[in-house]
């Protein structure tokens, strides 16, 4: 039944369009780093941007850490926002709970949603790198951040797996907007409130002083999925990071899960 | 429409003669009480005009029957079973058209259609096509059903919402202004299809402020104002709440008034050449000839039989203003 729930999402012109940004980021790059002239130098840039000339399938990971501190959040600030508010919006949330859909099983149904959108909006990213990376640059055995050398399958296998990690980094911020679309009928608010606290996250996580709070931060372990393309893989930070997400996750569905099963329909 | 006996087995405590019963259904909102001790109740295979002013509490308390608002006190019991608690059960066999249709603008009417009916728990897959494909004939929506929504005019936007309430075969249709927007022969194709659901034994229940049209379909009615229950019961049993009252057209209206006032007639009212006076036990007939007989130049004598619309005035007040 949820597929549904998921063709009606990517059914939307929006939707596609927020996959067309994501997908048009790492090709942009791509074509930037290959039409400047002169590649750039070891260390500049985002993170594995020196290595893109080098070996096309790079552009995938620039094109995850370019996309994560803002247009990935941004998509699912707008996705999870829009998931209950929306339909409350529009109507359509009271001849779903009167057909009827049970409300937990529509939160059910709309997480497992978000939790789709989430790994494809980030394989969207990787794919399109590859395919971009692929015509503009050669590409080859894939050499990792320790300096040993992957063949090219099982670099691009890290590589999706990195996707998945990205994807699975971004499930914290998607249950906070669930949670918050329970809140509100508006949508857009939902939305914008949302990718807020992203924001903000990434701003307290810039401030040394904070230290302390730091390895609470929703986004403070985002950019260690590149620990993925170390030789062995370096778990720590990664494995910190989906328990951290899986906490968020915990603490916000079930809060959104309490307000929704409980709240008046009027909208 | 017919009732699925499987899907309707009543529960032990089920009582069969109410499609909806409310017992003292009450809720607040920030200390106000907008539906105050309600006792609704509604006959099973009735066609159900639930009337109002604005305002007046008729959709919150439709929301409490749906299970989409939780009383702040007081039960609520649809086809038997108590709601919201039998909600999986009973809903499916209730078909609702509340505040207005609303769907998905980026689907077509057919999409949307296969959208709600897929969202339940019971998505019987089989036979939708064929039941979307037979509910947008039944609206006259067949040659728009691949327009997306966002193109439908309102009349069309209320068609598919109908379209939606019938989907399946439903023992209880809540329909809340279902003609709003459309053109004459909307409205018409609505009122028969009214009927037609009522004659398989379904309940409506009907929301509306155009009278005549309640008048034309309803064989039940209840009035609330000001989120109080103020009269309910059969349609005739509601006009006879209102006095029949008679006027008489006479330049000699002070021995009109007088013979009327002998006769035991209450609230004689003059006005110009016009006098009229409520009728109590009298018959209009004995009124006119006492007149005549007591030397009274009749022009014109009308006795009116009172209107839903008068019963309606009556009840909650002539005042345009909301109430609140």
């Amino acid at each position: 039944m949820w597929r549904a729930e998921l063709a009606l999402l990517f059914r939307r012109t929006r939707t596609q369009a927020l996959l067309g940004v994501l997908a048009l980021v790492p090709i942009v790059v791509a074509s930037a780093v290959r039409f400047s002239g002169s590649g750039p130098q070891p260390g500049e840039g985002p993170q594995f941007l020196d290595q893109l000339t080098h070996n096309g399938v790079f552009a995938a990971l620039v094109g995850l850490t370019v996309t994560l501190p803002f247009f990935l959040p941004l998509a699912v600030a707008v996705v999870a926002g829009d998931a209950i508010a929306g339909e409350a919006n529009l109507g359509t949330l009271r001849y779903l709970l009167t057909r009827p859909y049970g409300r937990t099983r529509l939160l059910v149904h709309k997480g497992a949603v978000l939790v789709a959108f989430c790994v494809i909006a980030t394989c969207v990213v990787a794919i399109a790198g590859i395919i971009a990376g692929a015509i503009l640059f050669p590409i080859g055995p894939v050499t990792t951040l320790s300096g040993t050398t992957l063949s090219l399958t099982a670099g691009t296998i890290r590589i999706f797996a990195a996707a998945a990690v990205v994807g699975g980094s971004l499930l914290g911020l998607a249950a906070i907007g669930l949670f918050i679309s329970t809140l509100t009928d508006a949508p857009v608010g939902a939305m914008a409130a949302t990718a807020g606290i992203a924001v903000l996250s990434g701003v307290l996580d810039a401030i040394p002083q904070l230290h302390a709070i730091h390895p609470w931060l929703l986004t403070h372990y985002w950019l260690t999925f590149g620990d993925l393309l170390r030789s062995p893989v370096r778990w720590t930070a990664i494995t910190k990071n989906l328990l951290l997400q899986a906490g968020y996750m915990l603490v916000f569905i079930t809060a959104a899960w309490a307000r929704f099963t409980t709240k008046d329909v009027l909208a | 429409m017919q009732t699925d006996p499987m899907n309707l087995a009543p529960d032990a405590t089920a009582d069969d003669t109410f499609a909806i019963e409310t017992t003292g259904l009450t809720k607040r909102f920030a200390g106000t009480a907008v539906v105050d001790d309600l006792n609704l109740r509604v006959p099973r295979g009735s066609v159900f005009g639930f009337l109002g002013p604005n305002g007046s509490g008729k959709t919150t308390t439709i929301r409490m029957l749906l299970g989409l608002v939780n009383p702040s006190s007081g039960s609520v019991r649809l086809l038997g079973r108590s709601m919201p608690g039998a909600a999986n059960k009973v809903l499916p066999n209730v078909g609702t058209l509340v505040e207005g249709p609303a769907f998905y603008p980026w689907l077509s009417g057919r999409r949307n259609l296969i959208r709600i009916d897929a969202a339940g728990s019971d998505p019987q897959r089989a036979t939708r096509a064929d039941r979307v494909a037979a509910a947008l004939a039944h609206v006259g929506l067949s040659a728009a059903a691949e327009k997306r929504y966002r193109a439908y005019s309102l009349g069309m936007r209320q068609r598919l919402g109908l379209a939606a309430a019938l989907l399946r075969p439903r023992s209880l249709l809540v329909l809340d202004e279902p003609t709003n927007g459309m053109d004459p022969q909307g409205t018409r194709e609505i009122r028969n299809l009214i009927r037609a659901v009522a004659a398989d034994g379904a309940t409506v229940l009907l929301c509306s402020h155009l009278l005549n049209e309640v008048e034309q379909v309803c064989t039940h009615a209840a009035i609330i104002t000001l989120g109080r229950l103020v009269a309910q019961g059969p349609l005739e049993s509601l006009r006879e709440t209102t006095t029949t009252r008679v006027t008489v057209e006479t330049d000699d209206t002070e021995r009109a008034a007088a013979v009327l006032g002998r006769l035991g007639l209450m609230q004689i009212a003059v006005t110009g050449t016009l006098v009229s006076a409520a009728l109590d036990s009298q018959r209009p007939e004995d009124c006119c000839k006492a007149l005549v007989l007591a030397d009274v130049g009749v022009r014109s004598f009308v006795s009116r039989r009172p209107s839903l619309e008068d019963t309606y005035v009556e009840l909650t007040g002539e005042g345009f203003d909301v109430a609140r």
